[in-house]
């Protein structure tokens, strides 16, 4: 049984698991999706890629940040039936630019950050998703590049992202 | 401009004075064709000629005047275009000439030769204006005035080559400040703006680098050479770096006005000295200037010191650590392995956590760690007392003597020991102090830029979308800005730097978004207590704290290793499950006696709305504490708002 206390201005209120088991009558406000204010996930309502989001860490920031973004922006919009398979090129620019910066894209894994980028839109568009992509378990990776997004946390700023 | 304008309201009268003399004349010889009579003309201060032999002389010299005008009008427009054409030319053509000779010699040929281009054109409309005797003088000044409006780019060139060819003369976004703040900002407007070309001045030798580490993980570290690497272990194994960002992450400021995406360049050991907000540009110590098109203040703050041992004396404050940076951390960590007793003044979030971490070396190092305050317990400004006094039996347990209700009188240095003599009559023995006392935000600037400085929380004042004046924002710990939902405030946490600096960044770019992504911080204190909060947390605030009873699964080390993250506000905004971690040792929930705070939710209240939560070891659940702060809304009962939480559940 919950019991109460009171210490000055200070309420102190115990609860056990059982007092806390039927759901909760509070009401919270229906949040907007298209609030320009509210942080956006990964892509923006009207269909564009948020290259500010969080989720990408440095990646649209960085030496070959301009390379990432033409690969995925092509990635994103391409409409082949495999998708992104006209972008080869240019995950291959991307490629070589990191290859430039080892301390910054460590050559890990073979995983693609930006396919699990993009796995996660469909559950996270709405939701502002912050942190760095997580350890990714990705499906089918349409490209060569390897971007270990693991690396990608820890070279990063997690602050940052 | 003015100039213009003068030689206008000479020209007017003229012109207009004789294009209705002219009509005058017309009209009257159409109507009295070709009569004597002449009509006086009362406002005409250029007497006509009687007759009408006269009147067209008069036309003919008027007429001529003013083809003569419209001539050397057309001559000096076309001259000027010609010459802005030579001069952006030239610029455009600058960078190119930097990069290849990276000597001062072409810097300084360069000057002159854009001296003599403007030289050279200036003579031009001269000899134009020899057709139209009448208006050679007004002519001049207008040239002069068209010239000087073009060379306001070139002369820092001009100015800025005795110091030092590293530094560009022109950065479209300047950042002042090379912290948290300043870099999120840096990557938000490089992610925003493709190309963009930032640069950060900072009057710390080291890169960007990310500070909570310094008073907690770094101090955890099995790894002697840790001062140097300023590696540390996050809880799920995974090491980083304190900086955001290694060396190769960076370019090189001379490179920045060249490289062809663009960059971010850092510009270490140099401090901004004078902002010239009409001129857009600041000048550092070493007498450089720097133009910008936008800029962002982010000079966070010094900390502040006592007063008692400001007036000590040498030899107390060569014996005292005002930690902040790189070097406190490392001064620190070498006296505490030398000094037998430390004593930490402040019992603040800061205090606390050091108090903490050198309590956890005072058993291998025979080192006595006490920590003093003002207030009754630790934290005794954030949390209410209840929780407070819990927390300093706590951070006791960490082997640290706390010393509570103590106000510093005076300190001296006697027999090779610092003396702190309190007001009560106390008197505390040591051999280091470190002071956390607060922070001062450094407004240096407001002075020379004409900023507005906050008096109820310091800082610069901005508005909701942490601009100062156009073209100027300010964000982290210096700004005192306006919170659409919390009303004004000056917030001086991490994860604030963050996301003012991220929107700051935004705003720099385009966007014109107001403070409304609320941020959150967080403290450990020891691997037992661990709290994130959000909003305004304030113990002077009435509040009403719902706890369940702990078990051995509710710490901090045990979230992060869930989560499979390293730092609090990584995992707290991951949306998406991750398979848990089964926990070591999953212990049946322990009975304990019914005031352990073992966890738990205290919901701050201003007016019935709750303006700030704290989240006691009970963690990844910050969203939901983000949206009730942003609905603002009263609530009846906060149990039901509790329940939100689930508090018992992990």
């Amino acid at each position: 049984m919950s019991y109460c206390r009171q210490e000055g201005k200070d309420r102190i209120i115990f609860v056990t698991k059982e007092d806390h088991e039927t759901p909760s009558n509070a009401e919270l406000i229906a949040d907007d999706p298209n609030d320009p204010y509210e942080e956006q996930g990964l892509i923006l309502p009207n269909g564009d890629i948020n290259w500010n989001c969080p989720c990408l860490g440095g990646m649209a920031s960085g030496p070959c940040g301009s390379q990432f973004k033409e690969a995925f922006s092509c990635f994103h919009y391409s409409k082949e039936e495999v998708k992104g398979s006209e972008c080869i090129d240019y995950f291959r620019n991307m490629q070589e630019c990191m290859q430039k910066y080892p301390e910054l894209y460590p050559q890990e894994e073979d995983k693609e950050s930006s396919t699990q980028a993009e796995s996660d839109t469909g559950s996270a568009s709405a939701a502002p998703t912050e942190g760095s992509a997580l350890s990714p378990e990705t499906d089918a990776t349409p490209s060569t590049s390897s971007l270990p997004s693991d690396s990608v946390s820890t070279t990063d700023s997690q602050a940052a992202s | 401009m003015l100039k213009c304008r003068t030689v206008w309201k000479k020209l007017a009268p003229l012109a207009r004075d004789s294009s209705t003399l002219c009509r005058q004349d017309v009209r009257r010889a159409g109507l009295n064709n070709g009569s004597a009579v002449r009509v006086p003309a009362a406002h005409m201060s250029s007497g006509s000629a009687g007759g009408g032999g006269e009147n067209k002389l008069y036309v003919l010299l008027v007429g001529a005047a003013c083809l003569g005008g419209g001539i050397y009008a057309y001559r000096t427009v076309k001259g000027d275009q010609q010459r802005y054409m030579e001069r952006m030319a030239e610029i455009s053509s600058r960078p190119h000439k930097a990069a290849s000779q990276k000597t001062a010699v072409p810097a300084q040929s360069e000057p002159p030769a854009a001296a003599a281009t403007e030289t050279g054109t200036v003579p031009e409309p001269k000899p134009g204006a020899a057709p139209s005797p009448e208006e050679p003088s007004p002519a001049a000044p207008g040239a002069e005035a068209a010239a000087p409006s073009e060379t306001t780019e070139p002369p820092p060139a001009v100015d800025s080559t005795p110091a030092s060819t590293k530094v560009p003369s022109h950065a479209p976004y300047l950042l002042i400040g090379g912290g948290t703040a300043s870099f999120a900002a840096a990557r938000s407007i490089r992610a925003r703006d493709p190309g963009a070309r930032v640069l950060i001045i900072t009057n710390e030798p080291d890169l960007p680098y990310m500070r909570p580490p310094l008073s907690k993980e770094l101090w955890f570290s099995d790894d002697p050479s840790v001062t140097e690497t300023l590696r540390f272990k996050q809880w799920n194994g995974k090491e980083r770096s304190i900086y955001f960002q290694p060396q190769s992450f960076y370019i090189q400021p001379e490179e920045l006005n060249s490289a062809e995406n663009g960059g971010v360049a850092v510009l270490t050991g140099k401090k901004v000295i004078h902002m010239d907000v009409r001129g857009n540009k600041v000048k550092l110590d070493d007498d450089t200037e720097i133009l910008y098109d936008k800029c962002l203040i982010a000079t966070g703050g010094v900390p502040r010191n006592l007063q008692a041992i400001e007036r000590a004396g040498e030899k107390v404050t060569k014996r005292t650590t005002l930690f902040r940076k790189i070097e406190d951390f490392k001064s620190l960590d070498k006296v505490s392995r030398n000094a037998k007793s430390i004593t930490i003044i402040g019992g603040g979030f800061l205090g606390s956590e050091l108090a903490c971490a050198l309590g956890r070396r005072s058993a291998d190092f025979d080192l006595e760690v006490i920590q003093m305050f003002p207030e009754k317990g630790n934290m005794g400004k954030v949390l209410p007392e209840y929780l407070s006094n819990w927390t300093t039996e706590k951070v006791k347990k960490e082997g640290v003597k706390i010393i509570s209700e103590a106000l510093v009188k005076s300190v001296t240095y006697k027999d090779d020991k610092l003396e702190i003599q309190l007001k009560d009559g106390r008197l505390v023995k040591t051999d280091h102090i470190v002071a956390a006392v607060g922070l001062e935000p450094n407004v240096d600037l407001a002075k020379s830029a004409g900023l507005e400085v906050d008096s109820d929380f310091g800082g610069f004042r901005v508005n909701a979308e942490l601009q100062a004046r156009s073209n100027i924002w300010v964000a982290g710990d210096a700004a005192c800005f306006y919170d659409i939902r919390l009303g004004r405030r000056r917030v001086e946490h991490h994860d604030h730097a963050v996301v003012s600096g991220r929107l700051a960044g935004e705003n720099m770019t385009g966007a014109s978004k107001p403070y409304w992504h609320q941020s959150m911080f967080w403290s450990d204190l020891g691997p037992d207590v661990g709290y994130e909060a959000i909003g305004i947390v304030d113990s002077s605030l009435p509040t009403v704290g719902v706890f369940a009873k702990a078990t051995a699964k509710d710490t901090p080390k045990a979230a992060t290793e869930k989560s499979g993250t390293g730092i609090r506000s990584e995992s707290e905004t991951e949306d998406t499950a991750v398979s848990p971690v089964a926990s070591s040792t999953p212990a049946p929930a322990v009975e304990q006696q019914r005031d352990n705070y073992g966890k738990g939710v205290i919901f701050y209240l201003r007016d019935k709305v709750v303006v700030g939560i704290i989240l006691w070891n009970v963690f990844n659940r910050m969203p939901i504490a983000r949206k009730i702060i942003k609905d603002g809304e009263e609530h009846a009962d906060l149990n039901e708002v509790a329940k939100l939480f689930n508090i018992h559940e992990d």
